[in-house]
């Protein structure tokens, strides 16, 4: 059995000692703050924590003050929340005039689960890849985590880190160094490439090893860092193995799937598949019955790579 | 390169501005409206109404209240001024420009290609302190600069420029109430209140009164003054430096003061002058 941690969690103990490390952390929040994980941030370092209550707009463009003025303001509150109620504090207030605020959102994607579709945030990559100036980062466990939100505080410009909210598995290696900006091979293979980003990176390694099985072999590579996205490891991906299948928990436009399309189809036009949330809402349930009956299983994954085999097979008989 | 991603800041001669007498402002403030109407003009576009109804209080805070220094723009203890109704920089630009920010001439090149100065505020611009374009961002802005100030120990003064129409802008309550919550003394708001918004009266358009009840009521000192009255202006804003708590100050003001048929004309909010209107504007601002 797989040990598992909470992403979360692990972002609130991190924060707690970079506040330790570096004077300049301040956090922002709206109300939430236990269920994001800032609270303690808050206990330990009271006069840099500020509460901006349930009001988001507010709560962005005050972190955009702070950034102006040399600090380095995280912000949190749920990924629906982050990004749908304060789209323009974001766009206008942190990316254009490229400020170095942090939003760290929990409780995104469809597991959420039983809040339902309001509380479900399967557009937030779409969103904020849709920002020039942000880097866009979806960690798939607890490890990546604490590093990609050591990253943000060590890295200067706006950032987006998508959290969950349940407990995940562990994954990544003990020696696993998250890059910004770059995919990490977990796996290799020839037959076909699996890019996965969060909790869909943990369902394509169980993918990979159940077509190992059946000999087929894939790489898999994990793509944290959906925007500025690792051009060069799809295309080398494209070219080495000639199929790809990528694996988000996202509506399938303006997220993983689409950036990497992109990506393909302007350099190395190779079969693709994209496993997403099936365009449209989702229901309340609990997050493994809702990744079940919306396809984003290791089995639907499994499934997505035989079908792009296959037409990578059909190509190259063709006449 | 264009001049926005120019590296070294366009700056003036000027050292640091020198505290005008109250009819040395009025003096200012004819050629910052001449600026304006002659800026917009020559885009063929912006905003000069709004312009023309800040541009005093404006005028009071860069030449006689505010510390900064032109040639030091990013100075850490320079009092922030912040244009939240940024469709009204060409007020700013002609106030950073006669101040030494930059060179008056740049101010032609107001909304053309590859110029510094872009038709909503933006923070590349030397003295631009926020970018801005979108309405009710600027309070909150103010205040995270202003709990920054506090932390770091600066005894600096944060100034928020907004319109009155501004304030139909939920984010503007949700800022109001954050100020007072976190005790901030060092953060002025100023509320332009021309009357006027981009399609008609702002009391048709949306109901803002009883507007000082509802600062106080969200607990925050009060001022009223005559936008246009310099004297007054230059009182009340000295007077508010020294006050406790966050401080609005709701500057009575005309639309396109200074310009006859600009004046509490909605057709002004966003157009500019041709160049017959022109010349009689700058007349106008001259023989005033």
């Amino acid at each position: 059995m797989t040990a598992t941690a909470s992403t979360r969690e692990r972002y609130g103990e991190v924060l707690v000692q970079l506040g330790e490390e570096n004077p300049d952390i301040v956090v922002v929040g709206g109300d939430l703050n236990i269920s994001v994980c800032t609270a303690p941030f808050g206990k330990k370092y009271p006069d840099r924590f500020f509460d901006m209550g349930a009001a988001e707009q507010n709560m962005v463009a005050v972190a955009a003050g702070l950034a102006s003025s040399g600090k380095i303001p995280f912000v949190s509150t749920f990924a629906v929340f982050a990004t749908g109620r304060a789209f323009d504090q974001l766009r206008v207030g942190v990316s254009q005039p490229n400020l170095n605020v942090k939003v760290v959102a929990t409780h995104a994607g469809l597991v959420t689960g039983e809040d339902g579709i309001s509380a479900q945030s399967i557009e937030d990559l779409s969103l904020m890849c849709a920002l020039p100036s942000f880097s866009v980062v979806v960690p798939a466990d607890a490890l990546e985590t604490e590093q990609a939100v050591r990253t943000a505080a060590q890295t200067t410009g706006p950032m987006y880190i998508r959290l969950c909210r349940p407990v995940t598995e562990l994954i990544l290696p003990e020696d696993y160094k998250f890059q910004l900006g770059k995919a990490a091979v977990l796996r290799e293979g020839k037959d076909a490439t699996i890019i996965a980003c969060g909790i869909m990176t943990s369902a394509a390694l169980k993918a990979a090893e159940f077509l190992a099985a059946a000999g087929v072999q894939c790489r898999v590579l994990n793509m944290a860092t959906v925007r500025p996205v690792d051009s060069e490891a799809i295309i080398r991906a494209a070219n080495e193995t000639g199929a790809i299948v990528t694996a988000e928990e996202h509506l399938p436009h303006g997220g993983l799937g689409s950036t990497v399309s992109t990506v393909v189809v302007q350099n190395c036009p190779v079969p693709m598949s994209l496993v997403a949330i099936p365009d449209g809402y989702a229901q309340s349930g609990k997050p493994d019955q809702l990744l079940e009956r919306y396809h984003l299983t290791a089995a639907d994954i499994e499934k997505s790579v035989r079908d792009v085999v296959r037409r990578k097979g059909a190509a190259a008989t063709r006449p | 390169m264009s001049a926005l991603e120019s590296s070294s800041p366009h700056v003036g001669k000027q050292a640091r501005v020198s505290p005008l007498s109250v009819d040395e402002l009025r003096d200012k403030s004819k050629v910052l409206r001449q600026h304006i109407v002659t800026m917009t003009s020559a885009a063929n576009s912006g905003h000069p109404g709004g312009s023309l109804s800040a541009i005093d209080v404006m005028a009071a805070l860069y030449f006689r209240v505010m510390r900064h220094d032109p040639l030091n723009p990013r100075w850490e203890d320079r009092d922030r001024f912040i244009l939240s109704k940024g469709h009204c920089c060409p007020a700013l630009y002609a106030v950073l420009a006669e101040a030494g920010y930059f060179p008056v001439e740049e101010l032609m090149t107001f909304r053309k290609i590859d110029s510094l100065l872009q038709g909503h505020a933006h923070i590349r611009t030397p003295g631009v302190e926020m970018s801005s374009g979108s309405l009710g961002q600027g309070l909150s802005f103010g205040i995270g600069v202003a709990l920054a100030a506090r932390l770091n120990g600066g005894t600096h003064k944060i100034y928020v420029m907004m319109g009155d129409g501004e304030c139909d802008e939920g984010e503007v309550w949700e800022a109001a109430m954050a100020a007072a919550h976190h005790k901030l003394g060092n953060i002025v708001a100023i509320v332009d209140r021309n009357g006027i918004q981009n399609d008609r009266p702002t009391d048709l358009a949306m109901e803002l009164e009883p507007l000082a009840d509802k600062w106080r009521s969200f607990r925050w000192n009060v001022e009223h003054v005559d936008g246009h009255d310099m004297e007054a202006v230059v009182k009340t804003l000295e007077r508010v430096r020294s006050m406790a708590g966050p401080t609005v100050v709701i500057a009575k003001t005309v639309k396109g003061k200074g310009v006859s048929f600009m004046e509490n004309n909605p057709a002004f909010h966003g157009k500019a002058a041709n160049a017959e209107e022109l010349e009689i504007a700058l007349k106008e601002i001259s023989q005033a």
